[in-house]
C-alpha cells in the first residue's frame, strides 16, 4: 500500500517551507502597501466507471472537493506576487487527495526583461492532443490522465525581451516527482506506483538544478520557439520495488533535450509542429507532433463555430509503459455555440497505427449565469492492444462531471 | 496616403461646403467622409477603459460580462489592443491579444490562464459572435479604411442632427458576415450616431445606437453606451463604457505575447 500525506514526503516538505516563505513574503508585500486581490474556484466532481475495475481494491466511483484560491499582489515599479494553492479531497484514493502550490512566486517586470522567483507554471507548444514538448512542469497525473494538470515548480526564470526575440533562462533547483493514482485509484496498471520511494541517475536526486534555455519569436504569421533543457527526466522509467512484488518504483534519468514548435497562421488555417530530440535515457530518442487546425466561422450563416483538427505524433523514445503515443493519429471537433452561456462540445479520437488501439475523448460545458459552470467529460477505451501501455486502462473508460463556482 | 492628406489641406483651405464642391463622384465623396472620421478618432495615442457588456434574450433576460481594455495606436499599421475578462468567472484571466493591420489579416492570440497557454488564433474571419454577443469581432474592432469600399448616399436627420450617410461594403467579402454598413456621422463632428448592417443575403440584420458621447484630450468623442439590436433573431447586447484613460503610458511590450501571462485581470494598468 502506497499511502502517505502529501506533506509527509521530503519535497512536500520542501515545499512546505517554500509556501512558508512565499506566505512571508506576501505578508511583506502587503504591509508595504500593495494591492491585493483575492479569487479562486471551488469545484465538486464525480467520476463514474461503468465497467468493472480489472484490478483488485479500485473503486467503481469517487467524488472529489477541488479548491484553488488565488492571491495576488501588485505593487508600483513592476513588483508582483502570486499565490494559487491548490487542494483536492477524494473520497476513494488517498494518493488523489493531495494538495500542491501552483503559484507562489514574486515577479519583477523591467521594460525589456523581467524576473520570477518561486513556484510557477510554464508551458510550451502548440498542439492540442499530446504535449510532447512541454517539460518545465511535472504532470500531476492523478488529476487527469490527459497530462494538462501541473505541478508548481520552484524557478528562478529571467526572460529578456528584444527586437530579435525572447531569450528565457530558468534555472529549476527542485525536482517535483510525478503523482501517480494509488492502488484504490483507477486508471493504473496491476502494479501501483510508489511515487514517494522514487529514484535517480544523480546523486542529487531531486535537489540536481536542473536548466533551460529558450528562444522564441514572432515573424509575421510565424510563432517559433527553440530550446535546450539540461537535467532530471519528467518522465521516468519504471523500475521493480526491491520490498514489495505489487509496486513500481519511478527511475529519473539525466537527460539534455532539444525541442522546438512552430506554429503558422493561414487564413483559417493553423499549421503546428513539435518536435523533440532527447539523450540519456535509452535509445529512440525522437518524437515529432504535427497537425493543422482550421475554424470554420459561422458554418452555413449558423451563429456557432465549427473547429476541426487533425494531428499525427510520431514518438521514438521508449519509456516504459508510460507514452501511448507512439504512432498514433487523433482527429478532434470543436463545436463553440457562441450563445449566452458559452455552451462548448469537444469531441475527440485517438487511433494508433501501428496496432489496434484506439480511444475517444468528450468534453462538454456550459455556464449558468455568472459564477456556475457545469461540464461534462470522458475517456471511452474503445480496444487496447496487447503491446499498447493503454491496455491497462482498458476497464476504465470513465464520465465525469463537474460543477464550479467561481469567487 | 498621399492623396489623402492633399484632399485634407484642401479641405482645411475650403469655406463652405467642401465635399460637394470637391469629390466628383459618390465614391470619392464617401472616402473623403470615411478619411476624417478616421483622422478625428485616432491621435490619442493610448487608451484604456472597463467594459460591461449586457446582453438581452428575446424574452428580456440579461447576462452581464465585465471586461477591460488597452488600445495603443501605431505608427503606419493598425491599432494593437488587448482584452482582459474579468467575468463570467470561467472565462475570468482569458486576455484576447490582436494586432489589427491595414492589409492582410490580423494577428490573434489568446491566453488560457488555466494551462497558463498563450494559443494564436486565427483571424482571418471576424464575422463571429464576441462571447455570445450581438456584436461581432468584425464591428469592435479598429475600422482599418483600407479594408472598405465607401460610398456617400446623401445627407439626412436624424433626431434633430444633421447626418452624412455613407454605404460601408466590406472588400474582403468572404470573411465578412456583412454585405454592406450604412453609416449615419454628424456632419460637425463625424461621430458616428447610428449604423446599420445587412446580412450576405442583403437583408437588415443589425442596427447600432451610439449614445452619451462625451469629449476627451481637445478633441476625441467617445460613446459611453453602444447599443446592438439584432433584428433577426430579437437579441440585443449593451455596452458601457467607463474610466476611459487616454495618454497613460503604454508601450509596445505592453503587448507582448509573452507577457500575457502576467497580465492579471484586477491589476494592471
Amino acid at each position: 500500500m502506497a499511502v502517505r500525506t502529501p506533506t509527509g514526503s521530503p519535497s512536500g516538505r520542501a515545499l512546505g517551507l517554500g509556501a512558508a516563505a512565499a506566505l512571508l513574503l506576501l505578508v511583506g508585500c502587503c504591509t508595504v502597501g500593495l494591492s491585493m486581490e483575492l479569487q479562486g474556484t471551488v469545484s465538486l466532481e464525480g467520476r463514474l466507471f461503468p465497467q468493472a475495475s480489472a484490478y483488485q481494491g479500485q473503486e467503481d466511483y469517487d467524488a472529489s472537493l477541488v479548491l484553488e484560491p488565488e492571491l495576488y499582489w501588485e505593487g508600483e515599479g513592476g513588483l508582483s506576487c502570486s499565490l494559487k494553492p491548490f487542494l483536492r479531497l477524494d473520497t476513494s484514493d488517498p494518493e488523489r487527495s493531495h494538495s500542491d502550490l501552483r503559484e507562489a512566486n514574486l515577479l519583477y517586470g523591467a521594460d525589456s526583461w523581467q524576473l520570477l522567483f518561486g513556484l510557477d507554471k510554464v508551458f510550451w507548444g502548440v498542439t492540442e492532443f499530446v504535449h510532447l514538448v512541454d517539460i518545465v512542469n511535472q504532470t500531476d497525473l492523478v488529476e487527469s490522465p490527459d497530462q494538462e494538470e501541473k505541478l508548481g515548480q520552484p524557478m528562478l526564470a529571467l526572460s529578456l525581451e528584444q527586437e530579435w526575440g525572447t531569450l528565457e533562462a530558468y534555472l529549476l533547483p527542485l525536482f517535483r516527482e510525478r503523482t501517480f493514482p494509488g492502488s484504490r485509484g483507477r486508471l493504473r496498471g496491476p502494479l501501483v506506483i510508489d511515487s514517494g520511494a522514487a529514484e535517480y541517475e544523480s546523486g542529487a536526486g531531486r535537489t540536481h538544478p536542473d536548466l533551460a534555455l529558450r528562444y522564441s519569436h514572432t515573424l509575421g504569421n510565424l510563432d517559433l520557439g527553440l530550446y535546450q533543457f539540461f537535467g532530471t527526466s519528467r518522465e521516468p522509467l519504471f523500475l521493480p520495488s526491491a520490498g514489495q512484488e505489487e509496486e513500481l518504483i519511478p527511475f529519473y534519468s539525466q537527460i539534455s533535450q532539444t525541442g522546438l514548435d512552430l506554429q503558422l497562421v493561414e487564413g483559417q488555417w493553423l499549421w503546428k509542429l513539435e518536435a523533440l530530440q532527447r539523450s540519456g535515457q535509452g535509445p529512440g530518442r525522437g518524437a515529432v507532433a504535427c497537425g493543422f487546425e482550421y475554424t470554420w466561422v459561422r458554418p452555413w450563416q449558423l451563429d456557432l463555430d465549427l473547429g476541426f483538427i487533425a494531428e499525427y505524433v510520431r514518438d521514438q523514445r521508449r519509456l516504459a509503459d508510460d507514452s501511448p503515443y507512439d504512432n498514433d493519429l487523433m482527429l478532434g471537433m470543436r463545436l463553440g455555440l457562441n450563445d449566452a452561456q458559452g455552451s462548448e462540445l469537444l469531441l475527440g479520437m485517438v487511433q494508433d497505427l501501428a496496432q489496434p488501439s484506439c480511444f475517444m475523448v468528450l468534453e462538454a460545458g456550459q455556464r449558468l449565469g455568472e459564477s456556475l459552470h457545469l461540464s461534462l467529460s470522458g475517456y471511452l477505451f474503445v480496444r487496447t492492444a496487447e503491446q499498447d501501455p493503454l491496455r491497462f486502462y482498458q476497464q476504465d473508460s470513465y464520465l465525469l462531471f463537474k460543477g464550479s463556482y467561481y469567487f | 496616403m498621399k492623396r489623402s492628406l492633399m484632399l485634407l489641406l484642401l479641405l482645411a483651405l475650403m469655406p463652405v461646403s467642401p465635399l460637394q464642391a470637391l469629390a466628383e463622384t459618390p465614391e470619392e465623396q464617401g472616402h473623403a467622409i470615411a478619411v476624417e472620421a478616421d483622422r478625428r478618432s485616432s491621435g490619442f495615442g493610448d487608451c484604456t477603459a472597463d467594459t460591461v457588456m449586457i446582453l438581452r434574450n428575446r424574452e428580456g433576460q440579461e447576462n452581464r460580462r465585465q471586461l477591460r481594455s488597452r488600445v495603443l495606436e501605431q505608427e503606419d499599421d493598425g491599432d494593437k489592443s488587448l482584452t482582459l475578462f474579468d467575468s463570467p468567472g470561467d472565462v475570468r484571466g482569458t486576455i484576447l491579444l490582436t494586432f489589427s493591420h491595414k492589409r492582410g489579416d490580423d494577428d490573434q492570440w489568446l491566453f488560457l490562464p488555466a494551462l497558463k497557454r498563450v494559443k494564436r488564433i486565427s483571424a482571418a474571419n471576424k464575422s463571429g459572435a464576441f462571447m455570445g454577443s450581438e456584436f461581432a469581432f468584425e464591428d469592435l474592432g479598429s475600422r482599418e479604411l483600407e479594408k472598405y469600399g465607401h460610398r456617400y448616399l446623401g445627407s439626412e436627420s436624424l433626431d434633430g442632427r444633421e447626418c452624412f450617410v455613407l454605404e460601408q461594403i466590406p472588400l474582403d467579402s468572404k470573411n465578412s458576415g456583412y454585405s454592406r454598413i450604412i453609416s449615419w456621422l454628424d456632419t460637425t463632428t463625424y461621430r458616428l450616431i447610428r449604423e446599420e448592417y445587412f446580412d450576405q443575403k442583403q437583408r437588415l440584420l443589425k442596427t447600432l445606437f451610439c449614445r452619451e458621447y462625451q469629449q476627451y484630450l481637445g478633441f476625441l468623442w467617445k460613446a459611453h453606451r453602444l447599443e446592438m439590436v439584432n433584428h433577426q433573431n430579437g437579441k440585443e447586447t449593451d455596452l458601457l463604457f467607463a474610466n476611459y484613460r487616454f495618454q497613460v503610458g503604454l508601450t509596445d511590450r505592453d503587448f507582448r505575447k509573452n507577457r500575457l501571462k502576467n497580465l492579471r485581470t484586477g491589476g494592471g494598468r
